[in-house]
């Protein structure tokens, strides 16, 4: 049941991801990327608890900030344009 | 039916239904016509997809340090993933990116709208 959870995820992962490399204007791009971030830490976790190693909960939590963080920088760069 | 059996079947009806959220917010993302109308299925992702399949791996868990620290990133994902799409729909309304209108009349309304 883990792994339909995990194939699910991928495909939107692959669909977000055409939509980063399609998009029109820039925060078309950023937007995709902030939501391919989200769905990693939730592969990230998902695959934790499919392969038993709850320990990969962590590095899923720091994806989420550095994702959030990222996202924020790079808006920040645009702006400044 | 014994009670892991009951836990387990509400989990993985969590899981899936997160999962089918998740790639109906993905094709969203991938179809709606412009920027402005494609922030909505990405947060609805954000919210709904991962809180479901956060929820039924909470399940999985129990009571323990490892739910714990599921609850820790649904709760980190609650705040910051508003908070980065509102970001990026300011930015974009900044840049002077405009939505998509159909009628004329709504073009007018937004014209007095946006300042």
């Amino acid at each position: 049941m883990f792994a339909a959870a995990i194939i699910a995820l991928l495909v939107a992962m692959a669909l977000v991801l055409a939509r980063s490399l399609l998009g029109p204007t820039a925060y078309d791009r950023i937007l995709a990327v902030n939501s391919f971030g989200t769905k990693v830490v939730l592969v990230i976790a998902v695959f934790g608890f499919m392969t038993d190693r709850p320990d990969f909960l962590d590095i899923a939590l720091v994806y989420a900030l550095v994702n959030f963080i990222g996202t924020i920088a790079v808006l920040k760069f645009m702006v400044r344009e | 039916m014994s009670m892991t059996l009951f836990w387990d079947i509400i989990s993985w009806v969590l899981l899936l239904s997160g999962g089918l959220f998740v790639i109906i917010g993905g094709l969203g993302i991938l179809r709606f016509p412009d920027f402005f109308t494609r922030l909505h299925p990405a947060g609805m992702t954000d919210t709904i997809g991962a809180g479901l399949i956060l929820a039924g791996l909470m399940i999985q868990a129990g009571p323990t340090l490892v739910a714990a620290k599921l609850a820790l990133i649904l709760l980190f994902l609650f705040f910051t993933s508003p908070t980065a799409t509102h970001a990026i729909a300011k930015a974009a309304l900044r840049a002077n990116l405009r939505p998509v209108l159909d009628s004329q009349s709504d073009i007018n309304h937004a014209k007095t709208k946006v300042r």
